[in-house]
Parts: C-alpha cells; structure tokens; sequence
C-alpha cells in the first residue's frame, strides 16, 4: 500500500503550522497596533476562513500560475510552484492563517494593557516586552491558534486541489486521497485514510485541551 | 530635580490643559475621576502624546510639540506606578525587579537584595504576584520601579484598590520611600485627606484644567473656586447676593453682616466647612436660631443637619463631637454662629 500520503500530509501539515505560527502573531501584532485601516486589515486576513477554500486555490493559480507576471517569473528563475509541495504548503499556510492570527490577536487583546506601559516606564524594549512578556502571557491563546491550525492544516482539500493538484508521490495528501479513492470506486482505501484523519485530529485536539488545562492549572503555583 | 509640564491634548469631553512646575516636592493633581489627572501622567511618562506643549525634565526636554521632540517612555526613565501595580504575571518577584536592570549578574544580584531588604519582601523572591496581597504587589511594584534609579515618581491613585486598614500603612511606607528618594514625585488622587497628609503642593484640577495651585494648606484655607471648595470637602456652598454690608446666602436662607471684612469683587458663592460651624449661648451677629432636620451618629462626632427656623432652606451640615451635641441637643433653643473668619469666599 502507497503510504505516501500519509507522510506528505503530515510534512505539509508540520511546515505550513511553523511558517504560520510567525506570520499570525505578527500579523497579530501589526495589526493590533496599527492607527488606521485596521478593520480593513482584519477583514483580509481572515477572509480565507469565510471563503471556500475552491475560491482561495483559484485565486493562488492567478497569482502564481503561468500567466501571471510573478509566475512566469518564478517559472524562469527555476522555480516552479504550481502542483508542487510547495503549492501545497502554501495552500495551507493561507487556509490556517486567520486561525492562527485571530487566535493570537484575541490573546494579546486580553493582555492588561497597563503591564505593558509598566515595562516601557521602566526602559524595557518593545522587542523584550514582545518576547518577554507579551508573549509568555497569552501563551494559552497561542497553543490554541497552533494546534487549530495544525488540525485545519491536516485536512485541507480545496485550495490544496486546485493549487497543487492531487498527484501521487507529491502533493496527494490523506484528504485529496479519499476524494481520488472514491472517485476510483476504492472504498476500503477511502475509508482507510477517512478514518485516519479522524484519528489523527482528534488527538491533537484533545492533546490541545490537556495541555491548556494543565497549563491553566499550573499558572497559580 | 525639576518638572516643567505645559501640555494641551483634545480629549473627548473636554480639552486638557495644563501648566505647572514641579521641583524636590511631593506634587499632588487632586481632581474627581475622570477630570484628565491619570491622562496628564500618562504624557508625562510619555504613553500618550499630547497635541501640544513642553515637557522637561532637569534641563532634558521630554517633549515638545515646536521642535518635534517626544521621547519614547523608555527614553524618559521616570517611575510610573499603576493603579493596579500591573507586575509581569509571568515573572516571580525577584524577576519582576530585576527585569529593566542592566549591568552584570553581581550588580543585578546587589540591587535585588537592596530593594528585597528596603520593601520587607524577605522569603517572597520566588513568589508569582497572583500570589501576593495588595499590599505586597505595591511594595514589589515600588521595588521593581526604584531598582532601575528613577528619580521622579508618578503615582497614580496609588491607594485607591486597598482596604483601608492596608492603606494607612503603605501611606507611611511610600512617604519614607518619597523623602528618601531625593527627587520629586507627583501624586495623582481624589481623596483629599491623601493629598494633604502626602503632598506640600497641591493643584485641584476640573474638566482638564487646573483651578489653584497652592501650598496646600492654602489650597484648604482658600480653595477660591467652586469647585476647588466641594473637591476639598466643603459640604456647605451658597449662591450669594451681596448688598452693601448684607450678604445674602440664598441656598442657606441667611444673611450674613460684614462688618467691614473685605470681601472678593468676583465673589459668587460662599462656603463654610461642616466643623467651623459653632454652637454658642445665645443671639448675637451672625448667629441664627436654627432647627435640627436630621442628626446622624458617625464613629467619633455627630452629623446634623441644620436650617433657620421656619424656613424651607437647604439645610446646612454641622459636624459637632458627641458631646457638644449631646449638651446642644438638651436645650430648648439652638443658636449657631457663623464665623466670617471661617468662611471661603469662591468666586466660579
């Protein structure tokens, strides 16, 4: 049996999570702290959330596909993106982004604003209040963001198929694999992979409300 | 150390305004919340940045809104102390303090054990503040902002979310910290008993602007406004008319006799403080037949309150101790005198 998909969904899954872990809390972050347009902002970003994940990979294929000045230029520099990896990471970066970045920014929303003042009277930098306190305080809201957008990155299908296709061996992940099984009338191997996301994203969601209860537990020792 | 603050900001309801130098003083902006006292600290410690105006200290300019200059908080290194303490959930005591230090680990080491000493936080080093009293978490917050060397101190409300009892021993606590700290400190509150014991100056301030900044034994003696009267605790206020030597005080169904006493041109209100009321024997100047409309027992002295017989005045609060009352209270006839001497003379 080609176990293939099982480790390409997992290495997309683990690379997009990491790529969107930075870029939420730091969309998070400058969005929080910007003095217009935030709204606007906000509303792009999480846009990918409301929109069927068909429409995200259509527009991907624009923005990246042949035709577009930025594809035919990465296509010229050797760098193809269509129906690769990639394309899948990215898919999936995009698809858990507003998981991640709102999430993060309800986290930093909940932050006493006035401890954060106190670290600036007292000469610390915006950089190690970033890391320092910042951070560290809204770390249950940051776990959460992570692993849903890990869970959301697992079972991505539609911008994954329209972007980086379903090929065997490079960018079928477990979902698109149960789509393809079906289509092929192999219903034991639909089954197969059906029943192994669920497996899966169930561990990590449990695995998530552990940990945040223990955290949560721990803070007033 | 020297504070000169002249500041404009367009606030919601009002637009702030305010002018004033501080130097090695306890500085008090006495206000009731809500007035723009914790906002003027705030672009003092540079968290908010005003329209426009001039902020320096000791010579180093701050703020200014002319040449462009508005350095940031951690450039101004003043001491702020936050109503709520606000110390890094996620630190212990010991981190907490010495968090901002800079330096090498036996200087840190040394300064820690300096303020661990001087606030009595012996055995709490490893405490995380959700563990920690009130009282506890103000003393590390005074460690925490002493250990980086401020010299001005801006205290906002710094007792207000202490039971009373607790008060009274961090308002020791933080005037031995202010008289050895060797610098200035500027002493946001709405209770003017605070103010008065803490500060030797004292601004009153009003819907952004500050109504007299005196010392304060003259801001108590001749608050001159209204409002400066009712902030410091005046309960008895009166619209006035004067008239030649009468004074009318309307709101008391009363008037009052001069006798010469040079009253102010603008003079608009009179005020008279619950305890300069006095009981005396029998009628004279300035003493009126009164009726009790309500006596009120509090711990140590009595609150009544008092009109002209038959009138349909408001009444004025006569704070006696208990046993003055008891002996007024037992007389067929009440006759209260009102003390020019004693009187505020308010103009707005």
């Amino acid at each position: 049996m080609e176990l293939s998909p099982f480790y390409i969904t997992l290495k997309t899954a683990a690379v997009s999570t990491f790529l969107t872990f930075f870029i939420g809390i730091g969309l998070a972050f400058l969005v929080l702290r910007m003095k217009r347009g935030k709204g606007l902002a906000d509303a792009i970003i999480t846009l990918p959330m409301v929109l069927p994940p068909t429409v995200v990979g259509f527009f991907l294929l624009l923005v990246f596909g042949k035709r577009s000045t930025l594809g035919s230029f990465l296509l010229e520099q050797g760098i193809p993106i269509v129906f690769t990896w990639k394309a899948a990471v990215m898919a999936a970066v995009i698809v858990s982004l507003p998981l991640m970045y709102r999430t993060a920014r309800g986290a930093f929303e909940q932050m006493d604003e006035n401890i954060l003042s106190a670290a600036r009277t007292l000469g610390v930098s915006e950089w190690r209040i970033f890391w320092h306190i910042l951070l560290p305080n809204s770390r249950h809201g940051i776990l959460a963001g992570l692993v849903l957008a890990f869970t959301r990155a697992l079972g991505e299908f539609g911008a994954t198929i329209m972007f980086a296709g379903n090929i065997p061996g490079t960018t079928q992940t477990m979902s698109t694999a149960v789509y393809a099984a079906v289509q092929a009338n192999d219903y034991d191997l639909a089954f197969l992979w059906a029943g192994a996301l669920v497996v899966f994203s169930l561990f990590f969601v449990v695995l998530m409300s552990v940990w945040v209860a223990r955290l949560s537990h721990g803070k007033t020792s | 150390m020297r504070l000169e603050v002249s500041l404009q900001k367009r606030l919601r309801d009002f637009t702030l305004s305010v002018d004033f130098v501080a130097e090695d003083e306890v500085f008090a902006l006495l206000g009731a919340s809500g007035c723009g006292k914790s906002m003027t600290l705030r672009c003092i410690a540079g968290l908010e940045q005003p329209d426009a105006g001039r902020i320096v200290l000791d010579g180093r300019v701050l703020f200014d809104s002319k040449a462009g200059i508005n350095l940031s908080p951690q450039e101004r290194r003043i001491g702020y102390l936050f109503q709520n303490y606000a110390l890094f959930p996620n630190m212990t005591v010991a981190e907490n303090i010495v968090f901002a230090l800079e330096g090498t680990k036996e200087e840190k080491k040394r300064i820690l054990a300096e303020n661990i000493a001087r606030f009595h936080l012996e055995g709490l080093e490893k405490a995380y503040p959700a563990a920690l009293s009130g009282g506890q978490q103000q003393r590390v917050a005074f460690a925490r902002i002493l250990a980086t060397g401020a010299k001005l101190l801006l205290l906002d409300e710094p007792f207000s979310a202490l039971d009373s009892h607790l008060k009274w021993q961090l308002e020791l606590m933080v005037m031995d910290v202010l008289s050895s700290l060797g610098g200035a400190a500027i002493l946001v509150s709405h209770a003017r008993s605070e103010a008065y014991r803490m500060a030797e100056r004292i601004a009153v301030m009003e819907r952004g602007t500050l109504l007299t900044v005196a010392g304060k034994k003259e801001v108590f003696r001749h608050p001159a406004t209204l409002s400066g009267a009712l902030l410091t605790g005046c309960k008895n206020v009166s619209a006035v008319t004067r008239e030649g030597e009468a004074l009318t005080a309307a709101d008391w169904g009363l008037t009052l006799e001069l006798e010469g006493t040079a009253v102010p041109e603008d003079l608009r209100y009179v005020g008279i403080r619950a305890h300069d009321l006095s009981l005396v024997e029998g009628p004279g100047r300035n003493t009126f037949e009164m009726e009790v409309v309500r006596a009120i027992e509090d711990v140590f002295s009595y609150r009544i309150l008092l009109r002209p017989i038959g009138s349909g005045a408001k009444p004025l609060l006569w704070e006696a101790a208990k046993d003055v009352w008891r002996e007024a209270s037992a007389r067929p006839r009440l006759f209260i005198h009102v003390p020019l001497d004693r009187l505020l003379w308010l103009g707005r």
